[in-house]
């Protein structure tokens, strides 16, 4: 047995835990952006880039759903349809729907939770990329490689629509 | 001397020429019927605004009166060769249909009024919007088609004056790809090549670029070469059957929406057969690395695939550019207009980088523009940049900003890139913009999704002022009119795409009381009594001279830097490229000579962006990524189209223009040879297509999108299978609805849909999912397209596009003194 494969044996669980729960995050973040996507289809930018780039969690979750198989896990490879992803976001939306009346502020809203839900993935991936090469797993530290690049562009582009649009929305709205 | 119908010969006659040798001169003139150049009382020095290509020209007067034109053979940009829209197009100066008094809207309807009251009306309602909602709920929409001196006053105006953010063009339609892709690769705008580069290149490749139809001067250029010894080769991407692709060696004609993934094989071809500059990028370049992960996998099978193009062809293409020696490339709107508008054409400067093609005669990159001034809305900061190329992220750029205009820096709203047209359109339609001030442009037709602009643009709660020489149908909905002087009638300096500066004289007065746009604005801002902080008026201008130098201070030190040029160096002369200054008293050629770029972190106009989300790179990223100010090769992943066709929509609908109109026609279609040689919208389909569905020559079709419908007849030509082609010139104004569709739809932009380059901002006017259905056979009548251009038809039955006697003009291959 040679150590990376100790390691894994030793670790696999928590590691494991850590590729599931990124599993889950990113179905999350591809559900908030296409649900971003679609209540702000008068916002054509948004519309557009926020579902290029929920094609990018859902890449990462067929990723991980294959570096998974290394720990016994067995994730859909498939990422959440958007008739389920959608639904799931139902209450958050109604709730966020509730309590901003100003479209542009639920804009602004949305965006923040998607700059926070992005963030929450990025760390994620940082602890899976330094577990990873304590761990000598290079299959698993390419993906993250791969993958977390993209994740900070997701959050980045929450990051500057809120830039853009906070003023107009906050002064003139 | 030689009369020629410029009509049914575009491009004139024939001047051969070599490599490395000088352009022959050969000057056209065009004079109104019975008029003589013996009779011309008066010639004033000018340039062409009817297309982007800056020919430099001398307007004719008789009794104040403009009476023709004629080329000027000393200018550089143009050698004394003039278009037909140059020939034709000056005599919609003399329309009777001109706008001559202001006008305002009482109970509904456009009532004559005088300039005090119109103008009060606008000065008063900026005031309330400023007092009640601040500047955020006032844009401006300009164009590219005023002078150098009216958009700087415009975004002095607007940015320090007002204090609004929300400043753009129609630039945003044309060239903002232009810009973008510059500033990603180089960190600045500034066009790297030179039209002077066609005389020495062995390969030239156009991307998107129908230079047939849209500069057709700088196509002659190229036709000189291929007609004269050792001719470049050419290699066109581009779906449609082009005069360009008639010339090329490699035709390319992907489907519409895959232009990043034909470039990304393309330079997958150079890495793999090493056609690299190795020395030039290790010294002058960052970014290989990433460009070579970016395309594991981009092989020509796999985009000859995706684009639907022989993989040979692929590799044609890549073998020419890949073994060139001295290579020029030019970008327009088929790549600007497009799915991925800026990925795909920072490609193409990553081409030349790689292969050190840049800043030698014979290697440059012409970011073309689709207007005759555009590049000065983008210099002047009334395009959504800030003056002078200054970077609006950079507070050191700000507060020199605010210096030369004596402000505070905090009056001069940064913290966002200033808002680009479609957002702008947003906010009106959300209604957190409330006066909206247009000027020379016509969104309610070139916009996209026309039903949707029209309804923007007919708010109650919105006060539109236009800016114009006609009644568009934009000014059909505004709230005040203001009549304006245009090309002739008032003085001003413009700058085409290879930088070169042009003056253009007024050579008689406007008709009635049309004010030149300088004056209209200037009395704008004193009627807002807007001051600097010292308490002196904000504009300290009032004549176009005056401007210009103040422009020059604006100017100084930073790449377009304009310190070295007056009004009197451009008369009598050639035009002068920028940057001229004390290094370069004469104007400068080449820029980028030696891999010097005006990257610097400190000095360079922008840090880039993500060319998929938009997102600004920040400030500290961009100084750790380049540092020493290197030229950036930004890898691009390809995307799948947004609009893809469907069962419902099988076609993919392309718009564009043609040779003998400009814009929504409000010149062309007043010059009678232009008009009577593409009167009316027609579409195109491939033989394949037309075959498959039972249509000929000239049926009427049905073309329709989830946006709406319009109704034209079928030209078939040489377009690819699956895609349709409508062109984008025809709106309302000359028939009896006005400026909406009565019934059928005759605007192109009825069809298109609203979505934009994250990274550019440009709408997206290539690739609608549209349907098509017969409504009537043709009854022999063909479609009303011209057969000289793309639009040609496959049958010989259709009658070639001729002018009458009226539309002779001259051409002088034998005068004497030449351009330098």
């Amino acid at each position: 047995m040679n150590l990376a494969q100790t390691l894994r044996s030793l670790h696999a669980n928590k590691v494991g835990a850590a590729i599931e729960e990124l599993h889950r995050s990113e179905n999350d973040l591809a559900a908030a952006l296409l649900s971003v996507s679609d209540r702000h289809k008068a916002d054509h930018e948004i519309f557009y880039v926020a579902r290029d780039i929920a094609r990018w969690s859902q890449e990462h979750v067929s990723r991980l759903a294959t570096v998974g198989r290394d720990y016994d896990l067995d994730l859909d490879p498939e990422p959440e349809d958007e008739a389920t992803l959608l639904a799931r976001m139902k209450q958050k939306s109604a709730e966020i729907v509730g309590r901003r009346h100003e479209p542009a502020l639920l804009l602004l809203a949305d965006l923040r939770h998607i700059q926070r839900t992005a963030a929450g993935v990025s760390v994620d991936w940082e602890v899976l990329a330094q577990t990873a090469q304590a761990m000598k797993d290079r299959e698993l530290l390419t993906t993250a490689q791969d993958c977390h690049p993209r994740t900070l562009r997701q959050m980045r582009w929450a990051n500057s629509k809120i830039k853009e649009t906070a003023a107009q929305t906050m002064v003139t709205g | 001397m030689r009369r020629t119908d410029r009509i049914a010969e575009p491009w004139g006659s024939r001047t051969p020429y070599g490599p490395g040798e000088p352009w022959p001169v050969r000057v056209d003139s065009y004079l109104a019927d019975g008029v003589t150049a013996d009779d011309v009382q008066h010639w004033a020095q000018s340039a062409s605004i009817l297309h982007s290509n800056g020919d430099a020209l001398d307007i004719a007067v008789v009794d104040g009166r403009i009476v023709g034109v004629r080329g000027r053979a000393i200018d550089r940009t143009n050698h004394g060769r003039l278009g037909p829209k140059d020939l034709y197009g000056w005599q919609a100066n003399n329309s009777p249909d001109r706008l001559t008094r202001p006008l305002i809207r009482r109970d509904g309807e456009l009532v004559e009024t005088d300039w005090d009251t119109a103008m009060d009306a606008v000065a008063s309602r900026t005031r309330e919007l400023l007092c009640e909602l601040g500047p955020s709920s006032i844009g401006f929409y300009t164009t590219g088609q005023l002078f150098l001196e009216e958009y700087y006053t415009l975004g002095l105006i607007a940015h320090a004056g007002i204090g609004t953010n929300h400043v753009d063009g129609n630039t945003r339609l044309c060239t903002a790809t232009a810009a973008t892709a510059l500033k990603q690769s180089f960190a600045s705008d500034g066009q790297p090549g030179s039209y002077t580069d066609i005389d020495h290149a062995d390969v030239v490749c156009l991307y998107g670029h129908n230079m047939a139809e849209t500069q057709t001067v700088l196509w002659t250029r190229i036709l000189d070469r291929l007609a004269g010894p050792n001719p470049p080769r050419i290699v066109c991407v581009d779906p449609r059957r082009t005069p360009v692709a008639d010339h090329a060696t490699v035709h390319l004609a992907p489907r519409p929406g895959t232009n990043v993934m034909l470039m990304n094989a393309l330079l997958h071809e150079l890495l793999d057969h090493d056609w690299i500059d190795h020395e030039y990028v290790d010294a002058h370049a960052v970014g290989l690395a990433e460009l070579r992960k970016m395309l594991q996998g981009h092989t020509v099978e796999h985009a000859a695939e995706v684009c639907d193009i022989p993989a040979d062809d692929l590799r044609e293409a890549a073998r020419l550019i890949g073994t060139s020696q001295q290579l020029v490339s030019t970008v327009l709107q088929g790549f600007y207009q497009s799915h991925q508008a800026t990925a795909a054409s920072v490609q193409v400067n990553n081409i030349h980088i790689l292969r050190g093609m840049l800043g030698r005669p014979g290697c440059g990159i012409l970011q073309m523009n689709g207007q005759p001034t555009a590049q000065n809305t983008r210099e002047c900061g009334a395009d959504g940049d800030l003056p002078a190329f200054r970077n609006w992220s950079n507070d050191a750029h700000i507060e020199e900003l605010a210096r030369v205009w004596n402000v505070d820096p905090m009056d001069i709203p940064h913290y966002t890139a200033p808002t680009h047209a479609m957002q702008i359109m947003r906010y009106v339609e959300d209604g957190s913009i409330r006066l909206l001030y247009v000027t020379a442009t016509n969104p309610a037709v070139s916009m996209p999704e026309l039903a949707r602009m029209r309804e923007i643009l007919s708010q109650d709660r919105l006060f539109l002022v236009v800016q114009d020489i006609f009644l568009s149908e934009t000014a059909q909905l505004a709230d005040v009119v203001l009549p304006a002087a245009t090309w002739g009638e008032k003085t001003g300096t413009f700058t085409n795409v290879d930088r070169t500066v042009h003056l253009s004289e007024k050579a008689v007065d406007p008709p009635g009381d049309a004010r030149a746009d300088l004056d209209i604005l200037i009395d704008y801002a004193r009627r807002l009594d807007l001051r600097d902080k010292d308490g002196a008026p904000l504009v300290k201008w009032s004549t176009p001279e005056e401007a210009f130098e103040g422009w020059k201070d604006c100017s100084r030190g930073r790449p377009c830097d304009y310190t070295g040029i007056t009004y009197d160096k451009l008369r009598g002369g050639s035009g002068i490229q920028w940057p001229c200054n004390d290094e370069h008293p004469d104007g400068a050629e080449r820029i980028y000579v030696d891999g010097e770029f005006w990257a610097q972190p400190g000095y360079c106009e922008s840090y880039g962006c993500d060319l998929v989300t938009g997102s600004p790179v920040e400030p500290t990223e961009y100084r750790a990524l380049n540092p020493a100010g290197k030229a950036i090769i930004k890898a691009a992943e390809y995307l799948p189209l947004h609009e893809p066709p469907s069962e419902k929509f099988p076609y993919q609908l392309i718009t564009g223009r043609t040779l003998y109109h400009f814009h929504t026609r409000t010149k062309t279609a007043r010059a009678p040879q232009l008009q009577g040689a593409a009167p009316e919208v027609w579409v195109e389909a491939s033989t394949g297509d037309a075959t498959r569905e039972g249509w000929s020559e000239g049926d009427i079709l049905q073309v329709t999108t989830p946006r709406g419908e319009v109704t034209a007849r079928l030209r078939i030509g040489g377009i690819r299978d699956g895609v349709l082609f409508l062109p984008f010139h025809y709106g309302y104004w000359d028939v009896s609805s006005g400026h909406e569709p009565d019934g059928h739809g005759r605007a192109a932009n009825e069809l298109t849909f609203t979505d934009w380059d994250p990274a550019s901002k440009q709408p997206i006017f290539k690739t609608a999912a549209a349907a098509a259905v017969r409504v009537a056979e043709s009854g022999g009548v063909p479609a009303p397209a011209p057969t000289t251009t793309a639009s040609r038809p496959v049958t010989s039955a259709v009658p070639p596009t001729r002018g009458d006697p009226s539309a002779m003009a001259l051409e002088d291959a034998a005068t004497a003194g030449g351009a330098r």
